[in-house]
């Protein structure tokens, strides 16, 4: 009787452990960051940097479902600029054309989620190679959709979502829609991952998928879920990107590694069974936080990207060495 | 031992970077583009893409033959908007002349040097060629394959160059050291002396990009006015908005925004415009949205160049020379004008997409404005 809440214990303290350490990361380089330039303690500056890491967030809490489940995504970047592309080419600058088309994007992430999911799931083929030939395939549809060159436009009412700033707002002055978006997503994805019967099957299933089977657990359904998920956060970061800064044919370029790293950096265990959304975002915020004190240090590119490699190993390194130790 | 040897590597990359920065800023080179930009172009009036800047006519009598002609054409690739746009342009040149042109043979090497080389060597086995155009991915590994086709048939190189002077003619623009001269002066005309301007870039060690910035920077030390960063942004919108945003918060005031690319000037001015700042002087390039931005916000701004109508000169020079007719050679310089305040109204078409440059030459070529992705 004593032993479930003992493992529910430790298991809690473990996951704020994660959110410590990625938290603690994350205060050390925003305070780096705030040494070198004390406006960024603004709640204007702060939320501007948050408005700009919301899409690396999202897509770290999608990220997350798959990791969880024992598998990678690496779609994610592809299916942001195929966002990207196909509002703009779909929308072509019509205003009216706006909330149909988020509508058809959510169904284009619906689809690629699908297919990675029983791709991995029914022809047993690695996430890791699943994913990385849908990569390849949506950014080649992406691409020969778009003749290499972006066409269409933004219209205004799209472009808010990423790059609106509500002003006058009580207690934070400033409050980005970018921010809210990811602050709803935060909390679906969190209560989805720990308050449901739902998270707990998908760690069971990253943790050791036979016994999950073995327990009653449809691994199948449980998986390819997971991966519906993370292509819908990755549709919803899209819309951010897209918002924020306009078309633009790089715009998913490499992001589906940041998010990998990010939710390393938050604790989550590769391959599956440990990990938390408050984790992954912290682990987000950490990683925008370093490219921000990177450019505001103002080092030559070439030593910037070393730094960049020699930061992401030691915090994932470190984080991964926390965990072999408390358990 | 380890901490040694991490700064060992990081002192190593810091001064490569540094060492292979010197490369791109030829003085000599530079004072040779800056007077090519005010040489006047001999040629057709209007027609830019048949003009060249000085230089020599090159004999072609030997290279004479009885049309219609198969046109190759080994392409480097088309892997930005830049070369989708210039593609269209060669394309279009040779839709233009179809009554003497039998076939238009391309074949993309996407990117990769060696890809070109087995694609030279395969269009010189085929046989059917009766000239040869190559776009080269990069110069040094080009240069054997360029210099094997040389052998059998007229060679026509264009863009980036070789490091051979067997081609019939090096068809290019003015060059990088001319786009950043003509950017740079703009900016320094514009500003007081101390002012400060942000650089912004798209890559590190690509020759024509390189070339650019140095070009630019020497303009500015000249002129007293502070470069206050150099970034790279891999074209990448996002990336320069937030970079942009990053200088701002800086609290330094960012005069200028010099560009050596202008596919995200308008991602740099919408930091900005969010920021509630009033817009910088801005160099940009000829892409149709950052001409739309300047003319409906009224920027100090200048459009420089590097002319995507080059890629029509290619097909014309290979008539001219299997007809032939003398062309100019061994280098071929075509002008490279840019966008100012006075030109800007004509060059502005809403019915092209975004990125499209504007200075393609192509609006007389069949298929425009469909073919290049307008309406």
């Amino acid at each position: 009787m004593t032993a479930i809440p003992d493992t529910a214990r430790l298991a809690r303290r473990i996951s704020l452990r994660g959110l410590n350490f990625a938290f603690a990361i994350f205060v050390v380089l925003y305070a780096a960051i705030a040494i070198l330039q004390p406006n960024y303690l603004e709640a204007g500056l702060f939320m501007n940097f948050l408005r700009r890491a919301a899409p690396l967030a999202i897509l770290a809490c999608g990220q997350l479902y798959v990791i969880l489940s024992g598998g990678f995504d690496l779609s994610m970047g592809a299916v942001v600029t195929l966002v990207v592309l196909a509002a703009s080419m779909l929308i072509g600058g019509d205003a009216a054309m706006t909330w149909p088309v988020i509508g058809a994007l959510y169904a284009m992430g619906l689809a690629v989620g699908l297919a990675n999911g029983v791709i991995v799931s029914f022809l047993k083929v690695p996430s890791i190679i699943a994913t990385l030939g849908t990569m390849l395939l949506v950014n080649g549809l992406a691409l020969a959709w778009s003749g290499g060159a972006p066409r269409g436009d933004l219209p205004d009412n799209f472009r808010n979502l990423g790059r609106l700033v509500l002003r006058d707002v009580p207690l934070v002055g400033t409050l980005p829609v970018a921010v809210i978006i990811l602050a709803a997503v935060v909390l679906l994805t969190g209560w989805g991952l720990h308050r449901t019967a739902y998270g707990r099957r998908l760690l069971a299933v990253g943790d050791n998928p036979r016994a999950a089977e073995l327990a009653g657990v449809p691994v199948k359904p449980t998986r390819i879920s997971a991966f519906v998920i993370s292509a819908l956060a990755a549709v919803t970061a899209g819309i951010l990107i897209g918002g924020f800064s306009g078309v633009s044919v790089n715009a998913g370029r490499g992001l589906e590694l940041q998010a990998i790293a990010a939710c390393v950096i938050g604790g989550a265990q590769l391959l599956g069974g440990r990990g938390s959304v408050v984790g992954a975002l912290f682990g987000a915020l950490s990683l925008f936080a370093l490219f921000t004190l990177l450019n505001l240090l103002g080092l030559p590119q070439a030593l910037r990207d070393s730094l960049q490699g020699v930061i992401l190993i030691a915090a994932v390194g470190a984080s991964v060495l926390r965990h072999r130790r408390s358990t | 031992m380890q901490v040694r040897s991490i700064l060992a590597v990081t002192l190593a990359v810091a001064f490569s970077t540094a060492a292979y920065a010197q490369e791109f800023n030829d003085p000599a080179e530079f004072k040779k583009q800056r007077e090519l930009l005010s040489t006047k172009a001999e040629g057709p009036e209007g027609k830019p893409w048949e003009q060249h800047l000085g230089g020599a006519m090159v004999d072609t009598a030997k290279f004479k033959k009885d049309g219609p002609h198969t046109i190759c054409f080994s392409n480097a690739g088309v892997f930005n908007p830049w070369r989708v746009v210039g593609l269209n342009n060669l394309k279009g040149e040779a839709a233009l002349q179809k009554d003497r042109i039998k076939e238009l043979v391309v074949l993309d090497a996407e990117g990769k040097d060696d890809k070109q080389i087995s694609d030279i060597q395969s269009l010189l086995d085929g046989g059917k060629c009766d000239v040869l155009i190559v776009s080269p991915t990069t110069t040094a590994a080009l240069t054997p394959a360029v210099e094997a086709a040389c052998e059998k048939l007229p060679v026509i190189v264009f863009d980036r160059g070789v490091n051979t002077k067997c081609p019939v003619t090096y068809i290019h623009p003015v060059g990088g050291y001319g786009f950043g001269i003509t950017s740079a002066e703009f900016i320094a005309s514009k500003l007081p002396k101390g002012a400060n301007v942000l650089a912004i870039r798209i890559v590190p060690g690509v020759d024509v990009l390189e070339t650019r910035y140095s070009a630019a920077k020497s303009i500015f030390d000249e002129a007293g006015i502070n470069v206050i960063g150099s970034e790279f942004t891999s074209s990448d919108r996002a990336k320069t908005k937030s970079v942009v945003e990053d200088y701002i918060n800086r609290g330094v005031k960012i005069d200028a925004v010099w560009m050596d690319a202008g596919d995200t000037a308008t991602a740099a001015l919408e930091a900005f415009e969010d920021a509630g700042l009033p817009y910088p002087v801005i160099s940009g390039e000829d892409q149709q949205d950052f001409l739309r931005k300047w003319q409906k916000e009224n920027l100090v701004a200048i459009a420089p160049s590097y002319p995507t109508y080059q890629w029509r000169t290619p097909i014309i020079a290979a008539l001219d020379i299997l007809d032939g007719k003398p062309v100019p050679g061994p280098e071929w310089n075509l002008p490279q004008p840019a966008i100012t305040q006075e030109t800007l109204a004509s060059y502005i078409d809403e019915r092209m997409p975004a990125l499209h440059y504007s200075l393609c030459g192509c609006q007389d070529l069949p298929g425009y404005p469909e073919q290049w992705g307008g309406k």
